[in-house]
């Protein structure tokens, strides 16, 4: 049996930055042969991340982990004899992922009634910002305007004060999940059925999804949600708290009173515990500054990861606010295998993302390195569309594949 | 109403609160059955959370729960019991997929682990969504979605500096996971077609943080000491990258190309200030006095409203986009031609608005077939109708507690 889920699927993914690339992704960790469109004519900021190391489009090592085992083309679609070739690409391909404007892609003529007409049986998603029609579909966004547009960066800051925002790509990655759950519940029903089809996928829609709770608030009362920081309606501790040494933080949340008491236990039973003011769910919540002070009181003693052992051997929830390289010597995160070590021939050995899942019989595995620029425009213009090495040169030479 | 994608798909959920729920819902949007399992008498935790019509809390009409649990078939089932795990085996034999959130330990203590399943049912795939995976030292730990976020790396880089760091806004962490979940399904799905055995997707929340969000800056986090910034309203890159208040409101004011920053200069009548050069230096204006521009900023911000100056800014191409509240969101006139608030009748609620489809398939589209379940609503559809059992045997059951 083939190691990867998606062995023997082709997607051409001519996406960039993020969203896209990252479903891409996705598909290509599940053993989906990914063929990545680039150019140089302009080349994918994922390429550029600023950086001591980034000497050149082919060390990003930001670009090396979202692109891992994808092959590499350049085609400048702008040219008609680009577009066609990705039309000849997709021909041949099960699946076809892009987050140009709607605009642009008519202007690419690689919409998807046109390429449906060279494959009926071609899923093809587009991830733009705000659908494919609708006032605000040809907008430019960048992650965080997206969450400016769809409400869930006015969630975000400390409790009645001000909006501070999403400033992270969170809901880029959040729509390169649900696309490729979209595209792979589509390829399912091809398999079934024969039938390809078209997915329409606004960011902005997608990111909605997931603070459903609020809009639930907003349309059976009419209430509006606001900055809550760590705040949760129904628990209380419910915070991240500062810890031993420079900004190092413990998260604790404390759910039911059975966790209260053991809580209280683990911290050894300070007086200000057993006060009224903290007995139940209720008095816990409608005193949790006072409680949250206190409480940090007691975690400023410890290390964070003295803090998480000392609570989860109680029952408590407890974990540390970890940071990069904090993740990369967790001792959990490392037999989880959450960070990879990948030769590249451009950096010699690269430290990636690990796999997002896991599966016990085709686990998907990390095949191949991100591709050099180009890296495998013979194999997919000459093996896979049979053009001549004349072709191929004339291509090159008139900047077509470039 | 037509086939949808995955109709014919049997799918049982054992879920409680989000991560499961979700992963599930995502599926029976598309027309996957899923049958959702939950305690007699209390249901899914969601039940008791809010928010509530009037803020009465009622079991029947948790928005949370509501909107979780669209197009699912519900029952009741003491899974506790033995006879409550033997019928639960009953479904699982002729399930598809099997999607639970129960810590590791429980599952197995139930004997509900992947190896019993696989015997049961070697075609079922089994989908775990736990706060740090079935596997690790921390496998048994407890996390609630605040904790995945802190461990995975995600809330390191919000907030403002010197301050708490901020989790993900809600329960991220669990849309995270389950959305996840239900991607992994999908590709074990179409890898069974092909060659048969079912397998287990083990999906841990801390590691979809950590990985496809977070993994990414690994390498210049070890290799160049990269830190997370929190840097409050502000990404520090080049400026601007900020969220700054206007007159109703806040902005969300970004500009990776300089001569977007050039023209919002001049949509603000090119203000004396900006004759200063150091005004003109976009990273130095990031990194060493992005306090000053802001002030500058906004003393012009805080005459026009969002929508004014959004307009502004789409007629002259520049990228900035006005921080919606969620009222706003919900009124918006392009969410409203797209379609994606939906109407949903359900007993207890009335007629209320959802959000609906996170996507447009153009042949077999997002539907509600059905809203979410009432406690124990299909019982009789389902131990009755598919399991055979008589109305006595429900009634004893019942009597028994395990339904």
């Amino acid at each position: 049996m083939a190691n990867c889920p998606l062995d023997g699927y082709r997607v051409t993914d001519f996406s960039w930055v993020w969203a896209g690339p990252l479903l891409g992704m996705i598909l290509a960790d599940m053993g989906a042969e990914v063929i990545k469109v680039e150019t140089k004519k302009r080349l994918d900021s994922a390429r550029l991340t600023p950086g001591r190391s980034t000497v050149g489009p082919e060390t990003d090592f930001v670009f090396h982990s979202m692109n891992r085992n994808k092959l590499g083309i350049t085609v400048d679609m702008s040219d008609p004899r680009g577009a066609a070739l990705i039309r000849e690409l997709v021909e041949i391909s099960d699946v076809a992922v892009e987050n140009f404007s709607p605009k642009g892609l008519r202007n690419l003529g690689l919409e998807y009634a046109s390429l449906r007409e060279v494959n009926p049986k071609l899923i093809m998603i587009s991830l733009p910002a705000a659908g494919q029609y609708g006032p605000l579909s040809d907008i430019v966004t960048y992650a965080p305007s997206l969450g400016a547009l769809c409400g869930y960066s006015s969630l975000i800051g400390y409790p009645g004060e001000r909006v501070l925002g999403e400033q992270t790509p969170y809901l880029d990655v959040n729509s390169a999940i649900h696309g490729a759950f979209a595209v792979l519940a589509a390829l399912y029903y091809r398999e079934r059925t024969g039938k390809g089809q078209y997915i329409d996928m606004a960011q902005i829609e997608v990111g909605a999804s997931t603070i459903g709770e609020a809009f639930m608030e907003y349309f059976m009362n009419g209430r509006v949600m606001g900055t809550m920081g760590n705040r949760n309606p129904a628990m209380a501790p419910h915070n991240n708290y500062p810890c031993k040494g420079d900004d190092k933080w413990i998260s604790i949340v404390v759910k039911t009173d059975g966790e209260w008491r053991s809580f209280c236990d683990a911290i050894g039973n300070p007086p200000w515990a057993k006060e009224v003011r903290f007995s139940d769910g209720f008095n816990r919540l409608r005193n949790q500054d006072e409680l949250d002070r206190l409480v940090s009181g007691w975690t400023v003693e410890f290390t964070y990861y003295e803090v998480m052992d000392i609570l989860q051997k109680a029952g408590v929830a407890s974990a540390p606010c970890l940071d990069l390289t904090e993740r990369f010597s967790d001792p959990h995160f490392e037999e989880r295998g959450t960070h990879l070590q990948v030769e590249h021939p451009a950096t010699g050995v690269d430290i990636i993302a690990g796999l997002p899942f896991t599966l016990s019989e085709t686990p998907g595995a990390v095949r191949r390195p991100a591709p050099l620029l180009g890296e495998h425009n013979e194999y997919v213009f000459g093996k896979l569309l049979g053009k001549t090495g004349e072709e191929i040169a004339q291509l090159i030479e008139d900047k077509v594949i470039y | 109403m037509g086939e949808q994608a995955l109709s014919g798909l049997k799918i049982v959920e054992c879920g409680s609160f989000i991560s499961a729920p979700y992963c599930t819902k995502l599926m029976a949007d598309l027309g996957a059955e899923v049958i959702k399992v939950e305690e007699p008498g209390s249901g899914d935790e969601s039940r008791r959370c809010g928010p509530f019509p009037n803020d009465a809390p009622h079991l029947e009409r948790s928005g949370l729960f509501l909107y979780l649990n669209t197009n699912k078939l519900g029952i009741t089932l003491n899974v506790k019991t033995r006879t409550g795990q033997k019928i639960l085996k009953e479904l699982l034999k002729e399930a598809d997929v099997f999607v639970e959130n129960n810590p590791p330990q429980r599952m197995a203590a139930l004997g509900l682990d992947y190896s019993t399943l696989k015997k049961l049912n070697p075609r079922l795939i089994v989908t775990s969504i736990t706060p740090y995976g079935q596997t690790g030292p921390y496998k048994d730990y407890k996390g609630y979605a605040l904790n995945t976020a802190a461990l995975g790396g995600q809330s390191m880089r919000t907030g403002e500096p010197n301050r708490e760091p901020l989790a993900p806004a809600l329960a991220q962490s669990h849309y995270q996971s389950g959305s996840m979940g239900a991607a992994a399904t999908f590709g074990a799905l179409i890898s069974r077609m092909s060659s048969g055995p079912g397998q287990h997707v083990d999906i841990s929340e801390s590691d979809v943080w950590a990985t496809i969000h977070l993994g990414h800056g690994v390498h210049l986090g070890v290799f160049e000491g990269r830190k997370a910034i929190r840097a409050g309203h502000r990404t520090i890159s080049v400026y601007p990258w900020c969220i700054l208040p206007c007159k109703d409101g806040y902005m969300c004011l970004i500009a990776i190309q300089g001569y977007q920053w050039k023209r919002f200069l001049e949509a603000m009548g090119n203000p004396e200030w900006m004759a200063d050069p150091r005004f003109r230096d976009r990273i130095a204006m990031a990194w060493e006095y992005a306090d000053e521009v802001d002030s500058l900023v906004e003393a012009w911000l805080i005459e026009h409203t969002k929508e004014e100056i959004f307009e502004m800014c789409r007629e002259r191409q520049i990228t900035f986009a006005p921080v919606r509240d969620i009222a706003e969101v919900a009124h918006d006139p392009h969410f409203e031609e797209r379609g994606y608030f939906v109407e949903i009748d359900r007993s207890g609620t009335g007629t209320l608005k959802y959000p609906g489809a996170p996507y447009k398939l153009s042949e077999t589209p997002w539907q509600l077939r059905r809203p979410a379940p009432l406690l124990g609503e299909h019982n009789e559809e389902i131990y009755c109708g598919r399991l055979g059992y008589s109305k006595e045997d429900l009634v004893r059951l019942r009597q028994g507690g395990i339904i």
